[in-house]
């Protein structure tokens, strides 16, 4: 299963339709939608947590729940 | 206040220059609402709208959205519910970053809802071109049936539009909800909802749902009507849910018809500065270094202001004693006023200097880096990313520190970050520190070029971080709270501070120290120094005894003063406590002299030096330091016939201010940040306790 923590550093994805309920609300109100764009811009040194972006804005989010929201990357 | 002012609150995300707007609106007329109470920190300032019409301006925190997740956020929920029919809004100003339109405009749909009057401020259009964004302003105010304005609050630029926005606005008194989202979701359901109490929005009372948050001027009846709704949990939440996307669809609608952003002409400097200051190796040396450069300079900078403020505050005392009639109220002031003011001022500049340093790291968007890199390593003792800012600040002095852990949305990581600050060397340790390293430690040097009292002094900061570090672990295991609050920490673009902004901040902030903890440490100084200038029968006969002892006959008139000072304080008050508390602190060889002094301590940790000056009768400024240090060093242990202040007894001493916690204004600011007695006291037993135990043990193997 593809989530925002197993991008790649540069990597980008878009959030599944079905990660609605997964997304804490905080995140949803930045920014952080199903559909979305997001792009992982750089993990931190111990590996957690992740840079990413997502919808213009720039945020750093905790791997744990990173990991709990779906998304498909793109196959091109 | 006049009546017809109109009150405007101040509202946006974090980092869009809404600091900015503020100081450009009020200037220096801005003030902090009572310090440091949790509910009420707000900066409130006038602005002159027109030539009859003033504004009164309240800035509020910072927030992505009404529903609170930190204690800062909550404050901006409860100004919008009405809570206080008072300070509730006429006008919202919005402020909004030009290049984060759409998640800015989340916030602004949900305070629209609120059907309030509001003007939206898109703040640092002198951006768009260089980020190749294009805004059709006419139609953006059509689309969001309201005020909007174009502004560049750094450069000064569109402010006269905001306030001419403002008095149309309030004029015009019109406010309609922008979506009313949740009508959409489940009418039927809202229709309830809305028929709780039609004096409220829709929204309103969807928010009292979810927030739990009710204004007066909801009955008992209704409180509970509104209750029932918040029982299925689940349903809540997906309503939440759908609620924020018909918000963002609603969004996207209005600015696919107003603005287009070029991508190809943007340029990135972000990028760039992140590969540097986020990478895995060079991110921590830049921190480093960044730390070592705050600490050099908040010891070089500060030394001269110090010594300024120190000589000044003596002269006065001496200038105040010779000028005024003798008597009871002179001696207060020369002795417990004057003294107890300087001993608030001499912080100033160190403290000054931090939050200088901490405004600018904050302003360059440089700190959400450091939370970044910082975060996990600080995780697994039992704090956050966040954590790093406190206890950085505690260096200077531990209640600024306490106050900026609001920013921590999770309760547990906050309270364990609040409990461990104190362990951070503040300071006022180092006067104390100061003098007892150059009692016991040797002015060598070691390897050959490291002075070894300074190295002293580089190891006990290095204690009191780890100390704070192993609590933090501690705590985090022991202490058993849930807490399930989420992390999220915007990456702000990167800018050059603004000064006007720097300067308002370090104002604020030393303010906030000076009439907060200065109020304790000044009544505290008063209290000790009527108990050490009043006590029973032998301390008002100490002159008359000492006079006619006949060992004292050969001593100089001076020295018979000093002498009668001396015995006097033996007799006072304070020196009857520090005589009951001996037994207990013998064991890690203290007398009731350095019992007097870990008393007095308890205003502030520097008095210990003073309270000893004056114990050992000799006066305590600046060209008589040596003979404070040579009488502690004289000082004989009747008991073993060595010198009281030898290495093991200062050894213990300095590990004793290490631990203790002995600083009366930060226990009353966690009791008013944490709201109950219970944390204040665990640290001031817990900490003492732990001095006291390590103390001891230190005493006990070295002697």
């Amino acid at each position: 299963m593809n989530t925002i923590a197993t991008l790649r550093k540069g990597e980008i994805g878009y959030i599944s339709e079905g990660a609605l309920e997964f997304i804490p609300l905080k995140l949803l109100e930045m920014g952080c939608l199903p559909g979305a764009e997001v792009e992982l811009i750089q993990i931190a040194p111990l590996k957690d947590p992740l840079y990413i972006c997502v919808n213009g804005s720039h945020l750093a989010i905790r791997k744990e729940a990173a990991s709990q929201i779906q998304i498909l990357k793109s196959e091109f | 206040m006049a009546k017809n002012d109109i009150k405007v609150a101040l509202i946006g995300n974090p980092n869009t220059g809404k600091t900015s707007l503020f100081n450009q609106l009020t200037g220096l007329t801005q003030k902090v609402g009572n310090y440091p109470g949790v509910t009420v920190d707000k900066k409130k300032g006038t602005c002159k709208l027109s030539a009859t019409q003033n504004a009164v301006i309240t800035d509020l925190p910072g927030t992505y959205s009404i529903n609170p997740t930190s204690i800062d956020e909550s404050i901006v929920l409860k100004t919008l519910l009405k809570k206080d029919i008072k300070e509730s809004p006429d006008v919202i100003l919005v402020v909004a970053d030009v290049e984060n339109l759409k998640r800015n405009l989340l916030l602004f749909s949900q305070i629209k809802d609120l059907e309030i009057p509001t003007v939206l401020a898109i703040n640092m259009v002198d951006q768009m071109n260089r980020k190749g964004i294009s805004i059709d302003l006419t139609a953006l105010k059509e689309e969001l049936n309201t005020e909007v304005v174009l502004i560049s609050a750094r450069k000064n630029q569109g402010i006269k539009n905001v306030k001419d926005a403002i008095i149309k606005c309030h004029v015009a008194a019109k406010a309609s909800p922008m979506c009313d989202a949740n009508y959409k979701i489940d009418p039927e359901y809202f229709d309830k909802l809305k028929a709780i109490n039609p004096n409220f929005s829709l929204y309103e009372l969807w928010l009292m749902v979810t927030q739990k948050n009710f204004p007066a001027a909801i009955s008992k009846k209704e409180k509970e009507q509104l209750l029932s709704f918040n029982k299925d949990v689940s349903r809540l939440k997906k309503y939440q849910h759908k609620e924020t996307i018909y918000r963002y669809q609603e969004i996207n609608k209005v600015l696919k018809k107003t603005y287009i952003v070029d991508k190809s002409k943007a340029t990135d400097l972000r990028s760039k500065l992140d590969k540097v200051f986020t990478h895995r190796i060079f991110g921590y040396f830049i921190f480093l270094a960044v730390l070592l450069l705050i600490f050099q300079s908040i010891f070089d900078w500060s030394s001269l202001p110090m010594d300024l403020i120190d000589t000044t505050f003596a002269e006065l005392s001496d200038f105040a004693r010779n000028n005024l009639p003798m008597g009871i109220l002179s001696d207060l002031i020369v002795e417990g006023i004057i003294p107890g003011i300087g001993g608030v001022i001499i912080f100033i500049p160190q403290i000054a200097i931090l939050f200088l340093f901490i405004a600018v790291l904050e302003e360059t968007g440089y700190m959400s880096r450091v939370v970044f890199l910082m975060d996990k390593i600080m995780r697994r003792f039992g704090m956050n990313g966040k954590s790093i800012i406190p206890l950085i600040s505690g260096t200077a002095c531990a209640i600024p520190a306490i106050m900026a852990t609001r920013t921590i949305s999770s309760w547990k990581e906050r309270l364990i970050t609040i409990l461990v600050v104190p362990f951070t060397t503040c300071s006022a340790r180092l006067p104390v520190y100061a003098i007892l390293i150059s009692l016991i430690i040797p002015n060598t040097k070691i390897f050959g070029f490291y002075n070894l009292q300074a190295f002293t002094l580089l190891m006990l900061y290095a204690l009191g971080f780890v100390t704070a570090i192993l609590a933090a672990y501690i705590l985090q295991k022991t202490l058993k709270i849930k807490s399930n609050s989420f992390f999220v920490v915007e990456m702000p673009n990167y800018k050059l501070p603004s000064i006007k902004n720097v300067a308002f901040d370090v104002l604020e902030k030393t303010k906030a120290f000076v009439f907060g903890a200065g109020k304790i440490i000044l009544a505290l100084s008063v209290v000790l120094w009527f108990l050490a200038s009043n006590g029973p029968k032998s301390y008002k006969n100490a002159a008359e005894n000492v006079t006619n002892n006949i060992e004292n006959s050969q001593l100089s008139a001076a020295e018979l003063q000093q002498k009668i000072g001396s015995v006097k304080l033996e007799n006072s008050y304070i020196g009857i406590m520090g005589k009951s508390i001996e037994p207990a602190i013998k064991p890690l060889g203290y007398d009731w002299k350095v019992g007097i002094a870990l008393i007095t301590s308890f205003a502030a940790r520097e008095v210990f030096v003073g309270t000893l000056a004056t114990i050992y009768s000799v006066e305590a400024d600046d060209e008589n330091t040596t003979t404070i240090k040579e009488k502690m060093r004289s000082e004989i242990n009747p008991e073993t016939g060595k010198k009281r202040f030898n290495f093991p007894a200062g050894m213990s001493l300095l590990v004793f201010y290490a631990f203790a916690m002995q600083c009366m204004a930060t226990l009353a600011i966690v009791k008013r940040e944490t709201k109950t007695w219970k944390w204040p006291l665990i640290q001031l037993f817990g900490m003492t306790g732990l001095a006291y135990i390590c103390s001891l043990i230190v005493y006990q193997i070295l002697s």
